[in-house]
């Protein structure tokens, strides 16, 4: 007998360009469940793509039916979540079945951090994320909400949620991109304990949406919730920016997306960006008030790399601490730009020596030469070494002369 | 004779007879060196050929009867015309029309657009192929479907072959993109034009017949005669020999892959840290995707330092040409032309010249060009933990490729691999190749998405990298995190039943093509 609420079910892509990802249908019957595999690599993986089928059709307590899944070279992570999804469609319930951890997983979460650099990874295509990590961006970032079509948001979770616990993101920040309300609240709940760092909530227009987001990481992760970068999309968002920055203790950066501004606005995105000047600053000024970092957009033609590094400049000289990235290729380019060049660094390292001399020596004023000089001028040049630093213009031991 | 197996130098069963004729297994790197006189075709005499120079017959099966064409001899053609070609497809439709048969087709590389010369290896006109099955005749040959071995051989070792009588051409069937009636031919114009004729050049010389078929025939003398009309027995004109657009590509797109930029930034970094990029230096890179963003990348590196180069060997393509008009590269000697950019700096450019393997690559040669290299960039099917290599197979066993220049390319000072990791759950880096094709003492580095390795064997690579910011691991390591994310792969099961041999450079086996069902 065919189980009540059991139905037909399909989970990942079909046609014959699939590469590096899976279909998986199931059809509800009465006998015992058949697996039937079709798969490009069927001679060096058939058992294993079957066992991790199994595994996935165990936990879910399938015993009836037939599952026909067509590989096209799917890596396990990918195998295990297209399973679950189409077990989840067909209406299965069952606990998450992860894949083996990999050691770049329990990487540490760090408030303060450079974030120059952060890449959009559509969180529906796992043949993008198997690399992402290696391209050296601050931060990746596995995105549930634009770039995931609305009838694959349940399928991307689970994806994403494999992806943080199989991949080795590297240096990384693993930041996860969540939907608006009820569908991004079922996003923080499947990725939750998986330790995504950094979690980015679209669309945020008051106070109350940064706070729920993180009630509801705490929910599931306690102690190691997720820290939070609210996304300022709307003039209502713009307007509150100071209260958003400083709504929770979790936020550690606020960013806009001017994309779906400029259209609020009815004002469309140009090169030279006044539509937005006071959005920018707006953001910039909120950040900075609130403590946490002040980041900007995307740059969207990645063909253009010379439109690019003139749109870094210009947001560095906004303020703005690093910009978003949707091709690994913008990664050098923003790095490049964001780093500041060796007379500032120079200067830095003067004001950075004389801030430690003075506290050693138990002085409360720091003087450069002739000038005092203010904590925050302190602060900034501490910032300006470590950049200086991540962009190759100083030495990582330039002050063990010192010691 | 029967073949028994026989285990090589390098451990691999190999077949020692060879359609009906005896082989060498394997001896070595350098350990093989043939005795005796090279191989010549019969003596001509000039007062046989028409004291006018015109030559033309009126048409291929005219050219085929004047020349005597029979029953089992060996028809050679080239890839010149890539997958364009019409000229390969052409002689064996007409061979099938005079009712011949057992040839051996002897084509310097095939093309998917070949798959014609399918029904003639069923229906008996052709016995075998010596030379690459891609596409369709590489799934044909892997099947065991051809009746006798397909021979792989690179573009040296072709002319080896030639040269040292193991293939003995009977008639070479010459596509040319600008011919005159005596038979001079050159790729440089017409609406084939291809740039370079080099992979013919020994077939014009050594077969026992030549005959050249041109859409673009010119009074005598059609100038440069990279073909010489002397070696020339037949002209025959057609309405075309080949579809331009599969010829040569308007364009050569830099690839948007990221992990291919990647490898081929970490590729000319490499070279760069490693001291290999320094005025005077050259390289050799084709057209593929990564060794063109490789050549891309190692621009950008020679601006930034003020360093160029003497020569740049190999495919030249737009972005070839435009170093060469920039004085980044001092000269470029083509073995292959990939664009139209090309074409025309080789019609124009004294400094572009065009070559062939005979300067290139060619074992019986006092000497050839490979060897002489800086640095070659190279791609691969399979690379294992000893460093050997593979290009010809699939994981599966299923043929893939030919071996083109590859192995030719392998006796550069810096021989380097540029593969990913995996493709598709598929890992590149392996325990032990399907098939061998290049033995590991001279694949000197091999960089991925996910690395660098440098073959142990080259301390003095491993030093000058050295404290640089490369990823630089261990192949053990990369294969560790392979095994990891992949899955450790099981092994497939091959048959004992041979379908092809491999041939290194001097014409020894270094390994076997079993079929695969």
């Amino acid at each position: 007998m065919v189980e009540p609420g059991i139905k037909p079910a399909s989970a990942g892509p079909t046609g014959d360009r699939v590469r590096s990802d899976l279909n998986v249908v199931y059809e509800p019957g009465v006998g015992e469940l058949t697996i039937e595999l079709t798969s490009r690599v069927d001679y060096l993986y058939g058992e294993a793509i079957e066992a991790a089928v199994r595994r996935v059709v165990e936990a879910f307590g399938a015993t009836t039916g037939r599952l026909m899944v067509s590989d096209a070279g799917a890596l396990e992570w990918v195998i295990l979540a297209r399973a679950e999804s189409c077990l989840r469609r067909a209406g299965f319930d069952g606990p998450p079945v992860l894949p083996e951890p990999a050691t770049g997983s329990k990487a540490a979460r760090h408030r303060d951090r450079l974030r120059r650099s952060r890449l959009y990874i559509p969180g529906s295509q796992p043949k993008l994320m198997v690399s992402g990590g290696l391209y050296g961006a601050d931060a990746v970032i596995l995105d549930l909400e634009d770039s995931v079509p609305p009838a694959e948001k349940d399928a991307a979770r689970v994806l994403v949620r494999n992806a943080l616990v199989a991949l080795d993101w590297g240096a990384s920040e693993r930041m996860v991109r969540v939907n608006q309300g009820a569908v991004g609240e079922e996003d923080l709940a499947a990725i939750a304990r998986y330790n995504p760092h950094t979690v980015l909530v679209p669309k945020v227009e008051g106070v109350a949406q940064v706070q729920r987001a993180a009630a509801v990481l705490a929910d599931h992760a306690g102690e190691d919730a997720a820290l939070l970068m609210p996304i300022l999309e709307s003039p209502t968002g713009i307007h509150h920016a100071y209260e958003i920055a400083a709504a929770d203790s979790s936020v550690v950066a606020l960013t806009l997306g001017l994309e779906d501004l400029s259209a609020e606005l009815a004002a469309p995105r140009t090169t030279e960006g006044w539509e937005s000047f006071l959005a920018r600053q707006t953001t910039v000024y909120a950040a900075r008030s609130a403590g946490v970092q002040p980041i900007a957009s995307v740059f969207s033609d990645i063909a253009d790399e010379e439109g690019l590094a003139a749109y870094v400049r210009r947001e560095r000289g906004l303020g703005f601490d690093g910009v978003g990235c949707i091709h690994p290729r913008q990664i050098p380019v923003v790095h490049r730009e964001m780093t500041p060049s060796a007379e500032e660094v120079e200067r830095a390292v003067r004001i950075v020596r004389a801030a430690r001399e003075a506290e050693e020596r138990g002085l409360g004023a720091v003087a450069v030469g002739s000038k005092m000089v203010d904590p925050p001028v302190v602060r900034q040049a501490e910032r300006t070494v470590e950049l200086g630093v991540a962009g190759g213009v100083l030495d990582a031991g330039w002050d063990d002369s010192e010691n | 004779m029967a073949a028994r197996l026989k285990k090589n130098a390098a451990g691999r069963l190999v077949p020692d007879v060879v359609n009906g004729r005896e082989s060498v297994p394997f001896r070595g790197v350098g350990k093989h060196r043939p005795d005796g006189c090279k191989a010549a075709p019969r003596i001509a005499s000039c007062v046989d050929f028409p004291a006018d120079g015109d030559k033309r017959a009126g048409s291929l099966r005219e050219a085929f009867e004047r020349v005597g064409l029979g029953d089992g001899m060996v028809i050679s053609t080239h890839h010149h015309l890539r997958n364009g070609d019409a000229v390969a497809n052409a002689a064996f439709d007409t061979a099938a029309e005079m009712g011949l048969r057992d040839l051996m087709w002897f084509p310097s590389a095939s093309f998917p657009v070949h798959a014609n010369q399918i029904e003639h290896l069923d229906s008996g006109v052709i016995h075998h192929i010596e030379g690459s099955m891609n596409g369709p005749l590489g799934a044909y040959c892997s099947s065991g479907k051809m009746r006798g071995l397909g021979v792989l051989r690179s573009h040296g070792g072709r002319w080896q072959a030639i040269q040292d009588g193991e293939v003995h051409i009977d008639v070479a069937v010459i596509a040319a993109p600008a011919a005159d009636t005596f038979g001079n031919a050159n790729g440089l114009s017409g609406p084939a034009a291809c740039g370079l004729l080099g992979f013919a050049l020994a077939d014009s010389i050594y077969a026992e017949k030549v005959i050249v078929v041109t859409d673009n025939l010119a009074p005598f003398p059609c100038l440069p005669w990279q073909i010489q009309g002397n070696n020339v027995d037949a002209v025959v004109e057609v309405s075309s020999i080949g579809d331009p657009s599969q010829i040569v590509s308007g364009t050569t797109r830099l690839t948007q892959s990221p992990d291919r930029r990647r490898i081929a930034e970490l590729a000319a970094r490499f070279c760069a840290e490693a001291g290999i990029v320094r005025d005077g230096f050259s390289f050799q890179a084709g057209a593929g995707g990564t060794t063109l963003a490789f050549a891309i990348y190692l621009a950008e590196l020679m601006r930034s330092a003020g360093v160029t180069a003497r020569f740049a060997r190999g495919g030249s393509t737009q972005h070839m040409v435009e170093m060469l008009d920039e004085g980044l590269i001092e000269y470029i000697l083509d073995g292959q032309t990939f664009d139209l950019d090309g074409v025309r700096s080789m019609a124009s450019n004294p400094r572009h010249q065009d070559t062939s393997p005979f300067t290139s690559y060619n074992f019986h040669g006092k000497g050839n060009f490979a060897s002489m290299v800086d640095v070659a960039v190279l791609g691969a099917t399979e690379v294992d933990l000893e460093f050997n290599g593979n290009v010809v197979t699939h994981s599966d066993g299923r043929l893939l490729h030919g071996i083109g220049g590859w192995q030719n390319c392998l006796t550069a000072r810096c021989a380097m691999l540029l593969v990913p990791s995996f493709r598709d759950r598929i890992p590149v880096v392996v325990d032990e190749v399907t098939t061998l094709c290049g033995p590991g003492e001279l694949i000197d580095v091999v960089v991925t998405e996910r690395g660098i390795a440098v073959n142990p064997r080259r301390q003095d690579l491993l030093d000058a990298v050295a404290g640089s910011d490369l990823p630089i691991r261990p192949i053990e390591d990369l294969k560790a995190e392979l095994d990891r994310l992949c899955g450790v792969p099981a092994t497939p099961e091959l048959s004992d039943e041979p379908v092809a041999v491999v041939k290194w450079v001097d014409g020894t086996i270094i390994d076997t093509v079993w079929r695969v069902d």
